[in-house]
Order: C-alpha cells, then structure tokens, then sequence
C-alpha cells in the first residue's frame, strides 16, 4: 500500500455508467498523473523519422521532460535545445535567437542530419512568433536539411488541431510530390508497424501491393519512399489531418479503416479496403470464427473474474469493453476522462445493457488516493497500465493504442494476452512506469 | 541571450523544485500550468510518486483562459479540491504562460486563503529558474510559516537538516545516512526540512542549535531561522571519512559560538588542480572538499546552477552553457559529475559517475552513490 502524505477522499469518484453524461461523465478540476508511463509523446514520435534531429525551444520546465524523454531512450545524440528566460519573451529576439541557436548546434554536429524538426513552445506562439521566416531563413542557410516546423503547444491543445495530430500531419511534411506507384500502400499516423500476421496486412501484400510504415523505415531515403505510395492508410482519427494534407498535397488518397473492436465494423474497413485497391475480399469467416472462440476460451479461463479496461489501452476502449461484454467478460470498471465520438454507440450499449458498469476519471485529484483506498490487491484482470495501477493488479496486458493489434487478429491476439496475463504477474512498477510502450529506454 | 545545448541535459525547473520540497507535508501545490505538464515532473524528477500519495496537481490551463484571464476557474477548481482533501496548506505555482500574461498569484493566493479557509502561499516561479530557486521559495515560507520555538530542554545539540530533496539527494537513505552521522557526532537529530519528517515537526525547528544546510536551497530558510531564532547555519554534507569529521567539528563551534559556517566553500587549491567537481554547490562543494582531504590532491568546482555567491570558493568557476563547460572540462584529469555530461567530456580526462536527478531524472537513480561518512572510490 503506499505512504500517505495527508489528503482524503471525502466522495465517490466513480459513476455507474446508467448515470453517466456523454461525453464527459465527470466534472473537469485540478488533474492529477498517475504513474502509467506507456503512452508515446512528441519526442518518441519525431525520433520515428530515421535520421532525424530534434531541436526544442523553451523553457526550462517545458524542455525538461522532452529532454529526459530522450535521455531514457539513450538518443541524446538526437536531440538539442535552447530555453527562454525572462527577458528573451519580450524583447522582439524571438525569431532571431531561434535561427541563431539552430545555426550553433548544427556547427557542433559532427555530420548533418537530413532533417532537422524544430520545435517551438506555447510561449512562442502566444508571442506571435513568425515560424515560417524561422523556417525561411534556417533553409536558405543550410541546404540540404529538410526543416519541419513542430509544436510543443499543450496550452493550445484546444485552440484548433490538437498537439498529437499536428505532430502526425508535420511528420510527413518533408515528404515531396513524386511520381506515384499505383501498387503501393502507406500506413500512417500510427507509432508501432502492423503484426505481419495481421489479415489487412496480408490481404495488401497477397495483392501484389508494397506496403511501407514509418516505424519500419530504416533510413532517411526510406521515409523519403513513402512519398511514391498512391493511398496512406489512417487508422486512428488523430491521423486523419496527416492523411487529409497528404491528400490534397501529395494526391495520396487517404483511407480510413479505424481501429475496431466490432466485428461487423472490422468487415466494413476491410470492404471498403478491398472496394479501393480493386482486390478480392478473402473468406474472412474462419478467422472471425476463431476470434470469437479465442474470446470464449479466454472468457471461461476467467471465470467471472472482474475485468478493468483504461481509455490508453485502445482506441474506442467503449467498442472493447462491448466486445468483451459479449463474450462472457465480467468487465466492471473503465478508467476514462471523456469519451470520444466514435465510442459513442459502445457507451449507448453498454449504458442500456449493462448499466453497473462503473466509470472513473483517472486525472481527477481525488484519483490521487484512488490506489492507495484500494482494499485488494491482484483481485482485477486490467487491460492498460492506468488500469492496472488504480486496481492495484498484477495481472494486467501491458497495452496502449492497442500496440499493433487490428482487425480479427488483433482480436485473436488480445484474448491471448489477456489469458497470459490472467495467469502471469508482472513487476507493475516497473513495467508501467517505463516510458513510451515499445521504445528503447535505459531504465 | 541564447543558452542552448547539443547535446547534454538541462536542469529541472522551479516549479519541481517547489513539488519536490512540499511532497511530504500534507499540503497541496497546484501549478497553473497546462494538462499534461505535471506529468514531466512526477515521471522524471519525484521518485517517491509510485509509492507516497502527495497532493501535487496542476490546473490544466488553456489559452482561451490565459488569454481571457480567467482566474475564476483557478481559484474555484483549487478550492473545489481543497474542499474535497482538506490540505494543511495550500500552494500555487506560476509557469510559463501565467508569466507572460502577468497572473497576480499574491490576490490568487489571498482570494483561494479566504475562500477555503487553508492558508495559501503564492509561489513565484515560472518555469524559467532553476529547481532551487523554486525550492529555496518553498522552504523560506515555511521557515516563516510553520517553524516555531518551544523552548523545550535538550540533553544534546540539535541540528535541523535543511534543504533536503531527492532532486539532489536521491533517496531517503541518504539523509538517513546525514542524520545517522549526526548522530554518531553527538548531536540530536532536530526536523529534516524536508524528506522524512512531517508539517508538526517543524514546530520545533526554532528550537535547534544549529542549522546543516545540505542544499543550497536551503540557506535562505536557515537565514529566516537565523532572523527569527537566532540559530546559527552550517553548510555542507559530511561526504568521505575525513571531510566528515571536519564537518561535524564546523558543527560543533557554531553551536558553542553562534557563528554561521561556510564549510563547503572553505577551499582552497595551488597552481595545480586537475580534478573538477560539476554540480549544485554545496553537494559539489562537499565532494571536492572531500576528494581533496581524501587524496590530498586539490578539487576545484564547476558551479552549473545559479548560486549564492558564498557558497563560491575563489577557485571555482561558474559556467552553464554547453560550449564553455566543455572547453573547461578539457583542462581536467578527473571529473566528477552527472553522467549526462560525458558527450562533452574529452577522451583524456576520466569521469566519475555521480548522478544528480535534477539533471539526467530517473536514468541513473539506482547507482547514485551514498557517500556520506564513506571514503570516495576514485581511480586516477
């Protein structure tokens, strides 16, 4: 159990789902950040581009975490800095000493990179920083680097675009108007490659279709290849305004096959794939049919157990709980702050057929003690690392994003995690604490 | 002014500093900052966030807010949590944004202290300094605030610890390992300003005979105390066996003589000196001191933070920007300093490990050394 250091809950934090308001079930506050560290930020998601350069200007308290980030990944090589002071923000330098900071790092580099994403701050912007002279200038100076204009702008995180989908929609801006290859396909906007045992995979591949992901690029020439795919693949919405600017700049049409835990839903992305490329729909039923038995098995393996889900875990974690709802699972509790359009129909389900589910926020203050109020341990099976936190578990599948699980594979997969988690305990601390699922880290 | 850097780490800022000095005293620290900054600092540079609930939060700020000027959600949503924990005390912090828009945090402070009925203390940081400057704020207000006199009879000199943290001390066991020193030097352990004793400790701070500074984020609460009580201060940590029992006597005649000692900074070297210690001062300050009486070879610091200037031996430099510190490593044989540094450190000069988790966070927590009361294993 952990130490207190005084505070209290004085109230409930949950809410039965049957009480809950779409899309925001709870009151918004102070937020508190549990220690579940899997989910990527801008820094893992920039270091994607092989080759690339990371330069962040800010100050010191934003800059801090960008830079430990990237100290954990041991890729310090690959990221610079310069920080604001008091007397920087008002003086009209801005631009100025962006441009010259950028010039003295790229002077102390030992060879140039190929493309270098300079990252401006909330600070900058509320200034009114002039990004695309910065950008202007920094090109006309050093041919040969592609400069990327990036965001680290979390105060302006409803001010229009989003930070995450802006990094995704800047991450391929270096790309240029080359000639296409019809047989050839992109998945973008998404931080782990696909299982090869994946069906849309193999339904591309078996096509005759190249298929290229930026987290399989190995060289900077590689990502560079991508620009030559004639359809970009999305399959997160944070992903979409990347396809729709490569679109309407490139002329790669864009498909969106979002990430489901529906069956029905998964046929339909893989239609209206097949529908677009002029390719066969496999027989998809014997696969289906494996999901389903795949869940049933692990259902009984459960046995009643209760079942906690966590909105990092997955998109659409609503869509995932239905799924497992239907299948047996005694899921009780989902960790989830808002839910999002697409998830809209999931908690209408749920909300009608399993009204007991318990919803909680996991950045409320009062979640703070959630923990630590926990009278069991190890009593939950937890999908997500902020899920196995709050209940306290061991068991739990180490997931964020659905890490590469699509379509009835994905399905097939996650009942097999779920099964192995069921009966393997893991070093919670230590696994949900290791930053960005999937990336190198020195801890 | 441009401060940029290659390729080595940076320094957390003042709002940590602030976080991590208050972690432990049951009150709560809310810093007016966007959703998602807090993370940086509970990720990085607390490592009791795991395992020690604190009420440390941040208010989630937006543009639309700081360009309004919304203050009301601030205070409401402080107070709203206030009235659900019930803090001793509540603290807020400034951040980049509120800085340029000019947040009045004294009238936030004042309206959040009549309106949940918790005193409240403004906090004046903007993401901009060091995590000393943040911490040295917090431990003056509760210097001024919380630390009380007694009067109550000692059998044994008490000695207050202030300035602790685990941005430079790590770990808990290592002021245990000040205090279990202290000990052994006859002295009573008095409140440990502040890892590992409580809000109600520092009642009776006032009543201690003298104040060891470990940080120098403590030295402006050990001012206050010296104003208010009377308490005389001594800096340093009684790292290596020999700078020890130096440090324990400089203890010693403060108590008897009242005098503040500056002991980290009592150094001196000749001509030669190739060994460097780079860091916080007093922590740097005590490791050269201690090197030095350990090999009887001179140890010059290399201050990267801003400091006081009395904690600054004649021989030390003061250098922050990358470019400068590797030119200055070069002159060194040895270097003792966070490993974060060794991109810039040359091929001849060796470099040993001490790592300082206001500067490279979690990497290298597990093998930051103890080193008090302990010889120091360096190789030439």
């Amino acid at each position: 159990m952990l130490k207190k250091a005084g505070g209290e809950i004085s109230a409930p934090v949950g809410v039965r789902i049957a009480q809950a308001d779409f899309p925001r079930p709870f009151e918004g506050g102070l937020e508190y950040s549990p220690p579940a560290r899997g989910d990527w930020n801008i820094v893992h998601m920039g270091l994607l581009i092989p080759q690339s350069h990371q330069i962040y200007f800010c100050a010191q308290g934003c800059l801090r975490g960008v830079v430990q980030t990237t100290a954990e990944m041991d890729a310090m090589d690959r990221l610079s800095w310069a920080y604001l002071c008091d007397e920087d923000y008002a003086d009209g330098s801005m631009e100025y000493n962006i441009i010259d900071s950028v010039a003295e790092v790229i002077k102390r580099m030992k060879q140039r990179p190929p493309c270098i994403l300079v990252f401006l701050s909330c600070m900058h912007l509320f200034a009114g920083v002039d990004f695309d002279m910065i950008i202007d200038e920094l090109e006309g100076r050093f041919a040969g680097i592609d400069f990327v204009k990036c965001y680290m702008t979390p105060t302006m995180r409803f001010s229009g675009l989003a930070p995450v989908p802006t990094m995704y929609r800047q991450m391929f801006v270096p790309l240029r108007n080359v000639e296409k290859d019809t047989k050839s396909v992109n998945i973008i906007g998404y931080n782990w490659a696909f299982e090869q045992s994946c069906e849309l995979v193999r339904m591309i591949k078996n096509a005759g279709f190249t298929l290229r992901e930026l987290p399989c690029c190995s060289s900077y020439d590689e990502y560079l290849q991508m620009a030559r795919s004639a359809y970009n693949i999305t399959v997160i919405p944070e992903a979409v305004s990347a396809g729709e600017e490569l679109e309407q700049r490139l002329g790669q049409k864009q498909l969106y096959l979002p990430v489901s835990w529906s069956f029905d839903k998964i046929k339909d992305n893989y239609n209206k794939l097949c529908g677009e490329l002029g390719i066969q729909l496999p027989d998809l039923s014997p696969l289906e049919d494996k999901a389903r038995q795949a869940l049933a098995d692990t259902a009984k393996l459960l046995d009643g157990r209760p079942v906690a889900v966590d909105f990092v875990a997955s998109h659409k974690p609503l869509e995932l709980c239905r799924l497992l709802l239907e299948n047996g699972f005694n899921v009780t509790r989902v960790f989830i702050d808002v839910i999002s359009g697409e998830d809209k129909q999931a908690f209408d389900f749920i909300k009608e057929n399993y009204p007991d589910v318990e919803l909680f926020p996991t950045a409320d203050s009062s979640m703070r003690f959630f923990a630590s109020d926990e009278k069991t341990e190890n009593e939950y099976l937890a999908i997500g690392q902020k899920a196995a936190y709050f209940c306290c578990t061991d068991y739990f599948v180490d997931m964020v994003g659905a890490k590469g699980l699509y379509g009835f594979d994905g399905i097939i997969k996650l009942a097999s995690q779920i099964a192995g988690a069921a009966q393997d305990r893991k070093d919670r601390k230590t696994v949900i604490q290791h930053k960005g699922m999937g990336c190198h880290s020195c801890l | 002014m441009i401060h940029y850097a290659r390729i080595i780490s940076c320094y957390t800022a003042d709002t940590s500093g602030v976080c991590s000095a208050l972690y432990e005293l049951g009150g709560m620290v809310v810093v007016h900052d966007a959703s998602g900054c807090n993370s940086t600092y509970a990720t990085h540079d607390e490592p009791r966030w795991y395992t020690m609930d604190s009420m440390i939060y941040i208010s989630g700020l937006t543009e639309i807010d700081a360009v309004m000027g919304n203050d009301e959600k601030f205070i409401s949503d402080v107070c709203a949590s206030a009235k659900k924990l019930k803090p001793k005390f509540i603290a807020i912090c400034g951040s980049p944004m509120p800085a340029m828009t000019g947040t009045d945090f004294d009238a936030l402070a004042d309206i959040i202290g009549q309106r949940s009925g918790i005193k409240t203390f403004a906090m004046h940081t903007n993401g901009m300094k060091s995590y000393l400057v943040g911490a040295s704020q917090a431990f003056e207000m509760l210097a001024r605030n919380f630390c009380e006199k007694t009067g109550r009879k000692k059998s044994k000199p008490v000695v207050n610890i202030l300035g602790a943290t685990p941005l430079d001390l790590s770990r808990q066991e290592i002021v245990d390992s000040v205090r279990e020193w202290l000990s052994e030097n006859g002295f009573e352990n008095g409140c440990c300003m502040a890892m590992g004793s409580t809000l109600e400790d520092f009642a009776q701070a006032g009543d201690a005979d003298c104040n060891l500074v470990v940080s120098s984020s403590g030295l402006e609460a050990a001012r206050v105390l010296r104003e208010r009580f009377g308490t005389p201060l001594v800096t340093g940590l009684p790292f290596g066996k020999e700078y020890g029992i130096i440090l324990a006597d400089d203890i010693m005649r403060a108590v008897q003589n009242g005098e503040d000692i500056l002991s980290c900074a009592e150094r001196e070297h000749g001509a030669e000196c190739d060994i460097a210690v780079v860091g916080e001062s007093i922590y740097a300050g005590s490791t050269a001191r201690a090197v030095s009486m350990q090999t009887g070879r001179a140890a010059r610091v290399i201050h990267t933070l801003d400091t006081d200037s009395s904690l600054v031996a004649q021989c030390d430099k003061k250098l922050a920007d990358e470019d400068k510190l590797e030119a200055e490593f070069a002159n060194f044989k040895l270097i003792l300093a966070d490993p974060l540094f060794k991109p810039i450190i040359a091929e001849h000069t060796k470099l040993f490990a001490l790592p300082h988790e206001a500067f490279s966070g979690r990497c290298f927590r597990k093998s930051i050394p103890d080193l008090v009361n302990k010889k120091i294993e360096l190789e030439f």
